[in-house]
C-alpha cells in the first residue's frame, strides 16, 4: 500500500505534452468485455486517453459506463480485452491494484463523512504515518492545506464535513480522489449534484488538472458541460463503443443520434399550455432557517418552474409545503380553502404530493415490488374494509405501467431493480394514483438517461394537460425554459421574482439566481 | 413499446425459494433424527414439537413486525413474565373469574407494555434497543414486586385456568390451536393491511416512508403493541403450560424470539420477512431442542449448534439479498440537508 503513498504536491508546471492529440496514449482499453449473469455490460469497447486532455464519454443509462468505471478502478475484472497504460498490459485484481497504476476516480455519489474533518475525511484509509506507525497528523493537516489549495477550494482542513456546503463536500471528495498521486482521473457525472456557479468550480479545477498531465475520463449527460470541458469524445452504446473523435468536430444532434441510435428531436414536448382557475395559494410562507417570504400562486393546467443554485432554498420549500418540516409564517390554501398540513398525510389528503429529488433516499422503498410502492400512498383506495386486495392493487399498478410505458419484467419486481428513469415512473405513478390536485417534482430527471428523460417530459406536459398543477424544481436550464409557462428564481432561501416563459433566457435566469441581475439582457 | 410487464411473482418466488430451503433443511434434519429413532416423526411426536414451539412461533411473529420497522423488542420474555405472573395472582385471588376474562387481562397487559415500548420509542425518540432493555429489567422488576419472590405453583391455581391450553380439539391441544389461529392472524395483518404494510415500508425506507405519508412512528408503535399483546397472551399461555409462575420465567426467552425471526429470513435491517419464514424459523428451533436429546447431544452442545444454525442463517439470507441485487449500501448523495425533517 505504501508504496501509493508518496505525496506530491500540485503543480502548476505546464503540461509535459503540449495539449495535442499526438500525445502517447496513457491508458488505453482494447476489445474489453464484461458479462453479468443475463447481460452483457461491455461488449469489447475500445477507449483512449491522452495525458492532459478531457475525454467526454456518453452513453444513455445502461451503455456501460459504470462497469467501466468499475473496470477501470479494478472493483471488476474484464473477462476479456486488454489494459495498456503507458503502452504495457496491465491487470487490476483489486481497487488496490487500480490505485497503484496511478488511476483514481471521483464517483456521482460520494461517501463521505459527516462528523470527520476535512482532513480525515481526505486521508482515511491512507493515512501517512510517522516512523513509530502511528497516524502522522501534521503531514495530514499540511497535505489536505496543499491539495485543497491546489484546487483552488477555499475550505479549512480543520472543518468538521458537516458544516459544509454540498459544493463544498463535492471539492473535499475531489481533493480525496487527488490525495492518491494520480494521471489518470475518472470523473462520474461529477456536476450531477452541482448548480450552474458549482460547476464553473469544477471546471476550473478540471483545467488544472488537465495543465498538470493528468488524463481527464468525464462522464456526463449534460451536453453544454462537455462542450466547455472535454477535448475528444466517446460513446458506449449497449456495451460498444459507437463513436469517438474530437469534441470540436461534433455537434449535438450527431452525438445524440450516435446514444439513441435514432435521432431524439423532441427533447422538450411542450403542449399548449391551457391554464384555468388557481389551484395552489401560497402566500409569506416562510421557514426559521432555510426560506422567507415565498409567494406565488400556481393555477389549473400550469407548470411553474422553481430555479436557483444549489442550497437556494427550493427542496426545502417544498418540502415544507408538503409537510415534512413546519413553516413558521405564511398560509397556503389549495382550491380557495386555508390549509394548515401538519403532515404529509395531510397533503396527500389536501390533493398535493411530492415527487422527491433523490429517488432511492425518499422516493421509492427499493426491495419493496412495484406494486407495492405503487399503491403506498393510496392504501386506503386499494383496500376493501380495511384489507388490502391485491387484484385492486396490481389492477392500479398495471394502469400506471403501461401508461408510462414501464420496462420492468414484472410487477412483483422490486423497484431497487429498475434503472433511474423506470424508478421515477414508479414514484410519480404513486402519486398520480392519489389522483392529486398538484403535484410537486423535485429535479424530476437528475441522473436519468435521455430518453427516459424524455419520456418524463411528455408525462409531466400530459399531466399538465389533464389539468393537473406542477411545481417543477430543476437545475437544469434547458428543462426550465422547455418546459415551464413560468418560472420562480430563488436565490438563498428569498424569491427574486416569477419570470413569465415569453422572452425569458438562460441569462437572465441564471443572472437572477447568482444575484448578478446586470447580466439580464 | 415494451410489453407490459405481467403479474408474475418474482419476488415471491424468490422469498419462497429461501422458505422452501429452511422447510428442505428441516426435513433433512428430520430424516436425520428419524434415521435413528423413527418414533420422532411419528405424527403424535411432532404434533408434540408443534405444540411445544406454539409459543416460539407466537413470540416471534410479533418480534418479526418490530424487525421488520427496523427496531427490536428486548422485554418480550419480560412482558411474558409479568403478564403471566398478573394472571396467576389474579386467579389465586379470584378463582371465581371466567377464562375468557384471564385472556383478555393478559391480552390488555401485554399491549399495555408493548405500548409503553412503542411511545418511548415514538414520541420520546430512544432508540428501541435501549427503551426494550430498559423495559426488560423494570418489566420483571415488577414481577418481583407483584409476587414477592414467591412461586405461584400449579396447586394454587384453579384446574380449569391451567388446563384449557392442554384441552384437546381435533387431536391438537388448544395451545397449537391458538398457534395455528395467530399465524393466519399474522398473515393477514402483514400481507393484507395498510398498518403492515406500513412495517415493511418503514423498514425498507423510513424516508421514502414519511414522504408516502406513513409516520414511522406511528408504524413503530403500532408494532410494539403487536408484538406486546401476542407476548402477554403467551404469558397466560406459558404459566398454564407449566403450572407454574416465578420471576424468571422465560428468562433469555427474548433471544431465542429473535433467533427464529432471523433463521426465518426476517431481515435484522427492516424492510424484509414472511410470516411461513418466521412459522419455518421458529419450528426449526423448536426441532432442534426436541430432537437433539433425542439423539444424546448434550445441552451444551445443543447451545452451540443453535448458535451456528442462527449464524449459518443469516449467512445466506445476506447472500441471497445480495443476489437479488439489491442496493444496500448505495453511497447516499453528499447533502442530507433533512436536518429540518422530522423523520
Amino acid at each position: 500500500m505504501s508504496s501509493v503513498l508518496q505525496f506530491v504536491p500540485p503543480r502548476e508546471t505546464a503540461p509535459r505534452e503540449a495539449a495535442s492529440a499526438l500525445a502517447a496514449p496513457l491508458l488505453e482499453l482494447r476489445g474489453i468485455s464484461k458479462h453479468f449473469p443475463g447481460v452483457k455490460a461491455l461488449d469489447g469497447v475500445d477507449l483512449v486517453l491522452r495525458p492532459g486532455r478531457v475525454t467526454a464519454l456518453v452513453g444513455e443509462n445502461g451503455a456501460g459506463k459504470s462497469t467501466l468505471v468499475k473496470i477501470l478502478t479494478g472493483i471488476e475484472q474484464p473477462d476479456a480485452g486488454e489494459i495498456l497504460i503507458g503502452g504495457r498490459a496491465v491487470a487490476f485484481a483489486d481497487p488496490q491494484a487500480a490505485q497503484a497504476a496511478r488511476i483514481t476516480a471521483i464517483h456521482q455519489e460520494t461517501v463521505l463523512f459527516d462528523e470527520l474533518t476535512v482532513a480525515e475525511n481526505i486521508y482515511l484509509g491512507h493515512a501517512p504515518k510517522t516512523r513509530f506507525g502511528l497516524i502522522d497528523w501534521p503531514a495530514i493537516r499540511a497535505r489536505s492545506a496543499a491539495l485543497l489549495y491546489g484546487i483552488d477550494a477555499p475550505i479549512k482542513p480543520s472543518t468538521r464535513l458537516k458544516d459544509l456546503s454540498i459544493a463544498q463536500r463535492h471539492l473535499v471528495a475531489i481533493a480525496r480522489a487527488l490525495s492518491v498521486d494520480s494521471e489518470i482521473v475518472v470523473m462520474d457525472e461529477p456536476t450531477a449534484a452541482l448548480s450552474h456557479k458549482e460547476v464553473e468550480d469544477l471546471f476550473r479545477v478540471v483545467a488544472r488538472l488537465k495543465g498538470q498531465g493528468k488524463a481527464i475520463l468525464f462522464i456526463s449527460h449534460k451536453f453544454e458541460e462537455l462542450d466547455r470541458v472535454a477535448d475528444d469524445f466517446a460513446v458506449f452504446r449497449d456495451g460498444r463503443t459507437v463513436g469517438a473523435g474530437r469534441m470540436d468536430e461534433i455537434d449535438h444532434p450527431a452525438l445524440v443520434r450516435m446514444m439513441v441510435g435514432r435521432s431524439v428531436d423532441k427533447v422538450f414536448p411542450k403542449g399548449v399550455s391551457n391554464i384555468g382557475a388557481a389551484v395552489l395559494e401560497v402566500a409569506g410562507y416562510s421557514h426559521p432557517t432555510e426560506f422567507d417570504d415565498i409567494s406565488f400562486t400556481l393555477r389549473r393546467g400550469e407548470i411553474l418552474g422553481v430555479y436557483g443554485l444549489v442550497g437556494a432554498g427550493r427542496s426545502e420549500l417544498c418540502q415544507s409545503l408538503f409537510g415534512v418540516t413546519a413553516p413558521s409564517r405564511g398560509s397556503v390554501a389549495i382550491e380557495g380553502r386555508a390549509l394548515r398540513i401538519r403532515s404529509t398525510a395531510d397533503a396527500i389528503r389536501a390533493g398535493l404530493v411530492y415527487v422527491p429529488e433523490e429517488r432511492g433516499r425518499h422516493g421509492a422503498v427499493l426491495a419493496m415490488p412495484i406494486v407495492e410502492n405503487a399503491t403506498l400512498g393510496c392504501l386506503g383506495a386499494v383496500s376493501r374494509h380495511g384489507f388490502l386486495r391485491a387484484a385492486e392493487e396490481f389492477r392500479l399498478a398495471r394502469h400506471y405501467a403501461e401508461r408510462f410505458d414501464l420496462r420492468a419484467a414484472s410487477l412483483s419486481q422490486p423497484v431497487g431493480t429498475l434503472s433511474g428513469g423506470n424508478q421515477q415512473k414508479v414514484v410519480i405513478g404513486k402519486w398520480l394514483a392519489t389522483q392529486p390536485k398538484v403535484i410537486i417534482l423535485d429535479e424530476p430527471t437528475k441522473g436519468i438517461d435521455i430518453g427516459s428523460k424524455a419520456a418524463v417530459h411528455a408525462l409531466v406536459s400530459e399531466l399538465a394537460g389533464q389539468g393537473l398543477a406542477v411545481l417543477m424544481v430543476s437545475s437544469e436550464l434547458p428543462e426550465i425554459l422547455g418546459m415551464a409557462d413560468r418560472v420562480m428564481v430563488m436565490r438563498e432561501g428569498r424569491m427574486v421574482g416569477i419570470f413569465d416563459r415569453d422572452g425569458l433566457t438562460p441569462e437572465r435566469l441564471v443572472g437572477a439566481a447568482t444575484g448578478n441581475a446586470g447580466v439580464a439582457a | 413499446m415494451a410489453p407490459a410487464p405481467a403479474d408474475g411473482f418474482d419476488l415471491e418466488a424468490l422469498l419462497a425459494r429461501r422458505e422452501i430451503l429452511l422447510a428442505a433443511a428441516i426435513l433433512v434434519l428430520l430424516g436425520t433424527v428419524a434415521s435413528r429413532f423413527p418414533a420422532f416423526v411419528g405424527a403424535t411426536s411432532l404434533a408434540n414439537v408443534f405444540n411445544d414451539s406454539a409459543i416460539l412461533i407466537v413470540m416471534a411473529l410479533g418480534q418479526a413486525a418490530v424487525i421488520l420497522t427496523r427496531s427490536v423488542d428486548l422485554s418480550v420474555a419480560a412482558n411474558v413474565a409479568l403478564t403471566g405472573m398478573c394472571v396467576a395472582l389474579l386467579d389465586v385471588h379470584a378463582p371465581g373469574l371466567p377464562l375468557a376474562v384471564m385472556v383478555v387481562a393478559a391480552l390488555a397487559l401485554g399491549l399495555l407494555l408493548g405500548a409503553v415500548n412503542g411511545l418511548l420509542v415514538w414520541k420520546v425518540g430512544i432508540p428501541p434497543i435501549v427503551v426494550t432493555l430498559g423495559t426488560l429489567t423494570v418489566y420483571r422488576g415488577l414481577a418481583f414486586v407483584l409476587s414477592g419472590g414467591a412461586w405461584i405453583n400449579s396447586f394454587q391455581m384453579t384446574p380449569g385456568f391451567l388446563g384449557v391450553p392442554r384441552f384437546a380439539i381435533l387431536g391438537m391441544p388448544v395451545l397449537s390451536w391458538t398457534a395455528v389461529l395467530l399465524i393466519l392472524l399474522a398473515g393477514v395483518v402483514f400481507r393484507r393491511t395498510g398498518v403492515g404494510r406500513g412495517w415493511y415500508a418503514v423498514g425498507g425506507n423510513p424516508t421514502a416512508a414519511v414522504y408516502a405519508g406513513i409516520d414511522p412512528g406511528r408504524a413503530r408503535f403500532l408494532a410494539f403493541c403487536f408484538s406486546g399483546t401476542l407476548s402477554g397472551l403467551c404469558g397466560y399461555l406459558w404459566v398454564a403450560r407449566y403450572a407454574v409462575a416465578y420471576v424468571d420465567v422465560a428468562s433469555g426467552f427474548e433471544l431465542d424470539v429473535i433467533a427464529a425471526c432471523v433463521i426465518g429470513g426476517v431481515s435484522i435491517a427492516g424492510g424484509i420477512g414472511s410470516v411461513p419464514g418466521v412459522v419455518l424459523g421458529a419450528l426449526f428451533l423448536g426441532i432442534i431442542k426436541n430432537a437433539l436429546p433425542v439423539v444424546n447431544v448434550s445441552p451444551f452442545a445443543q447451545m452451540a449448534i443453535s448458535g451456528a444454525v442462527i449464524i449459518a442463517a443469516v449467512a445466506l439470507n445476506a447472500r441471497a439479498e445480495r443476489k437479488r441485487g439489491r442496493i444496500i449500501l448505495r453511497p447516499q448523495t453528499l447533502a442530507p440537508r433533512a436536518a429540518g425533517a422530522r423523520p
